[in-house]
């Protein structure tokens, strides 16, 4: 009766699925922002330290355990013991949320993708006002970039207050990205390890054209100059460590359960160790990778910004004073102003306040991350090149290979604990299954494409996987080392890999990775403490910028509900066991 | 004689000064910025353009009024810079020594700027009216949005693929029972216990078959055929 498991057809399969799942969109827009943040290319140190000593060893942990354990999470963790079922159930309950709102990122990126194929890019130039003399004031005050994302895409709404209507554009998006999803893993492991060939291999092959032509660009090493000049003293910033272990954390997709469910679908002997350190390896170097292919970008973009800005300050003095066309240059603008401050102080004086200062380290010190980066700042890059609809169109399907591949990740996660267990595969077949959770996920996404879609995305990005997510990883490797026992736990890895454990991965399990996931634990605590009331970045549509407010209670509590909802399962869970035990007990011992 | 004929150039020459310059009502001012918008193929500002000017000028009056009184000399440009830049008026040769009223000359303008700015060879931006604010052309929108296009071919592929993989799964699936039920309810019960062998299912180990165990086959001829 019981079916034998699906399994990869081959390692590479389940390498290029972890892969796959792992590089994702933070390799791509995280990683450059704390790279300029944090010391350039002295935040290399700690993160290849933190590479080391708690990537790998974390990584290898949950391979090691869904293999073994030949299920997903909850059978997982329910075999380790029973009380930790709470433990599966909670990455089940975090890959959900991270499910419902990543996809709307697909969804964008299918939008950008498709308006891509316009001439001019619809995002190049503003339009026009209503009586077509002069521009649309919103995208005046702001640029064109910024208005195509914050007013044609998301048509945000000023608070989060103010829900606003369902965008169709954006829903019928939406659909269409969960389509798609469910095609990919429609099948299980049969489709899935065909799709990744695809969502693995395809981004690099853009990054490479990109890197190209990115380090052909005019300015671009200007921003690789400044990326990778590195500012020693911030090594001594405690925040550094900080974003760098929070980096590596999330950049593996630890404790969603993904690794474990992908895991699981291997041979028993397969070489889990050497994968997990690939696999690690990997996922740093495309972040590296992607980071020198932003910054040329951001370099490109800053100075292009910057010639304009000097160009503009020409214009004016010229039309000003009357001068002749090119006298002035950039290379004399400035003996120019002088001599101008002096012959005609009264007019320059009046005329001073309209002159910017232009600043290149100030264009290149705008560091953006997130949807800022990938929708906002490279598209403004792009629309600047040569042949820019082929580049546009290249970047955004590019992004939707990353976006997918991370959700093939998060959806395994989900479905595999649903497939594996008995009582709703009977019932239900694969397709079913894999429909249903689509649907209900398609649906909840539609919460997303409002008019404060965007502020509720935030909201669930910064909140819904963070804090559960250190304190799975933090049970499920005390559980292994202290509840499972780290001898048994090397006997069965002897058996499955062939060879002795190699004593470095014990004291990490032990010591080091606990120890460094608490005080990551503890810092987040002490900063949401601390910083008192929540706030976010609202977008202003008169002012053509974002301001800062505050959450209402009612953001408050939801925030309170995604934090609760995912880390109060485990000891839920093991409460519940506790209390089903005692009545057995009490049963067997009444009998 | 002479003398009063001097007087009367001077008036005239006064009156005209009078009535174009800078600031002045009915005066607009024009920028050109040729090298911006010609490069290497730039021309030179000179007396010949400055008349090439006052003649369009005096077309586009022409045009709007529908009558066919304005002249080249009622045309006036003065303080002409390096930038080349201008101020112009457009007399009204009916009336003595006033100047047309701004809002005429501005709808004239405005009407036959496409055929100003070709006469020049510039743009709206490089030939800049100041005043005279232009009517910026609006993109050309196809009927049906590009992006709805490349929308529908995705979706009827995401949509073909789906309805394929699931069809062919039901078939299958069919297929599967339909083999079992023909193969009789023995092979059923002989199929439901997992064998397993040392803790690991024998389908993994492909023991289906069973194993064949050499030390007994070699002894077939030890028993005597019957």
């Amino acid at each position: 009766m019981e079916k034998s498991r699906p399994l990869w057809d081959n390692p590479l399969q389940f390498v290029f699925a972890c892969i796959s799942y792992a590089v994702g969109l933070g390799n791509v827009w995280r990683f450059p922002y704390l790279c300029q943040m944090y010391g350039g290319g002295g935040f290399l140190i700690p993160y290849i330290i933190m590479l080391i000593v708690e990537g790998m060893p974390l990584l290898f942990l949950e391979l090691a355990v869904g293999q073994h354990m030949r299920q997903g999470s909850i059978g997982a963790w329910k075999i380790i013991s029973p009380y930790l079922s709470g433990v599966g159930i909670a990455s089940v309950v975090v890959s959900f949320f991270l499910s419902m709102y990543y996809n709307v990122i697909n969804a964008w990126a299918f939008w950008y993708l498709f308006h891509s194929f316009q001439d001019p890019l619809p995002w190049a130039s503003c339009p026009l006002n209503s009586n077509h003399t002069g521009y649309d004031e919103e995208c005046e005050k702001t640029s064109s970039t910024q208005y195509f994302w914050y007013r044609k895409t998301l048509n945000i709404s000023p608070s989060i207050e103010e829900n606003g209507n369902i965008q169709w554009e954006q829903a019928v998006c939406l659909i269409l990205a969960w389509l798609l999803v469910y095609l990919c893993i429609l099948r299980g492991t049969e489709s899935t390890g065909k799709v990744v060939y695809v969502t693995a291999s395809l981004p690099y092959f853009v990054l490479i054209i990109y890197l190209i032509r990115g380090l052909t660009l005019h300015g671009a090493v200007n921003g690789l100059i400044y990326m990778f000049r590195p500012k020693i003293e911030q090594l001594a910033n405690p925040k550094t460590w900080i974003n760098a272990a929070t980096q590596i954390f999330f950049s593996l997709g630890l404790g969603f359960g993904s690794l474990i469910a992908f895991a699981s679908y291997n041979e028993p002997n397969n070489n889990c160790e050497r994968h997990a350190i690939i696999i690690s390896l990997i996922n740093s170097s495309t972040s590296i990778f992607a980071s020198i292919v932003t910054f040329s970008i951001y370099g490109f973009k800053a100075t292009f910004n910057y010639e304009n800005c000097i160009s503009k300050a020409i214009l004016l003095l010229t039309n000003y004073f009357d001068l002749e066309e090119g006298a002035l240059t950039a290379d004399n603008l400035d003996s120019m102003k002088d001599y101008l401050t002096s012959t005609y102080p009264n007019e320059y004086a009046a005329l001073l306040p309209q002159i910017k200062n232009c600043s290149l380290e100030a264009e290149l010190d705008t560091a953006v991350q997130g949807t800022g980066l990938a929708f906002i700042v490279y598209s403004e890059a792009i629309k600047n090149m040569e042949v820019s609809q082929l580049y546009s169109v290249l970047y955004f399907i590019m992004l939707l290979m990353l976006g997918i591949g991370s959700m093939l990740g998060n959806t395994a996660a989900i479905l595999t604990p649903l497939t594996d267990s008995k009582f709703i595969s009977t019932h239900l077949s694969k397709e079913m299954i894999s429909g249903i959770v689509c649907f209900i996920n398609c649906i909840v996404g539609l919460v997303f494409t409002m008019e404060a879609g965007n502020y509720w995305f935030d909201i669930f990005n910064d909140y819904a996987a963070t804090l559960s997510l250190l304190l799975i990883v933090l049970v499920e490797t005390i559980a292994v080392c202290y509840v499972y026992g780290l001898k048994r736990f090397e006997k069965d890895l002897h058996l499955m890999i062939g060879h002795k454990l190699n004593w470095y991965w014990k004291i990490m399990w032990a010591f080091a990775s606990p120890v460094l996931i608490i005080s990551l634990f503890v810092f987040y605590l002490t900063d949401y403490i601390r910083t008192g009331t929540l706030q976010y970045q609202a977008w202003d549509a008169t002012q053509g910028q974002l301001v800062t407010k505050d959450y209402p209670s009612y953001a408050l509590a939801v925030i309170g509900l995604l934090v609760a909802a995912s880390t109060m399962c485990i000891p839920l869970g093991a409460f519940i066991i506790f209390i089903m035990k005692r009545l057995k007990r009490n049963v067997s011992t009444l009998e | 004689m002479l003398g009063v004929l001097l007087l009367v150039f001077s008036l005239v020459a006064l009156a005209h000064a009078e009535l174009c310059r800078p600031d002045a009502q009915n005066a607009f001012k024009v920028r050109l910025s040729i090298k911006t918008a010609l490069g290497d193929n730039a021309y030179a500002w000179d007396a010949s353009e400055e008349y090439l000017f006052k003649a369009m000028v005096a077309f586009a009056m022409r045009r709007y009024s529908n009558k066919e009184t304005t002249q080249i000399s009622n045309v006036l440009l003065c303080n002409m810079t390096e930038r080349v830049s201008f101020w112009f008026v457009v007399t009204d040769s009916s009336k003595n020594v006033t100047t047309v009223p701004g809002s005429e000359v501005e709808a004239a303008i405005r009407m036959n700027r496409n055929r100003i700015n070709s006469a020049f060879l510039l743009t709206d931006n490089t030939l800049q009216f100041l005043k005279i604010s232009s009517t910026l052309s609006p993109p050309i929108e196809p009927t049906v949005p590009v992006w709805l296009i490349v929308f529908s071919v995705v979706l009827c592929l995401v949509g073909a693929g789906i309805l394929f993989l699931v069809l062919s799964g039901i078939r299958q699936r069919r297929k599967n029972n339909n083999e079992s039920a023909e193969n009789g309810d023995l092979e059923d019960k002989c199929d439901t216990p997992v064998t397993t062998e040392n803790g690991i299912p024998c389908d993994i180990l492909d023991l289906k078959t069973g194993r064949i165990n050499g030390v007994y086959t070699a002894d077939d001829e030890r028993f005597t055929p019957l």
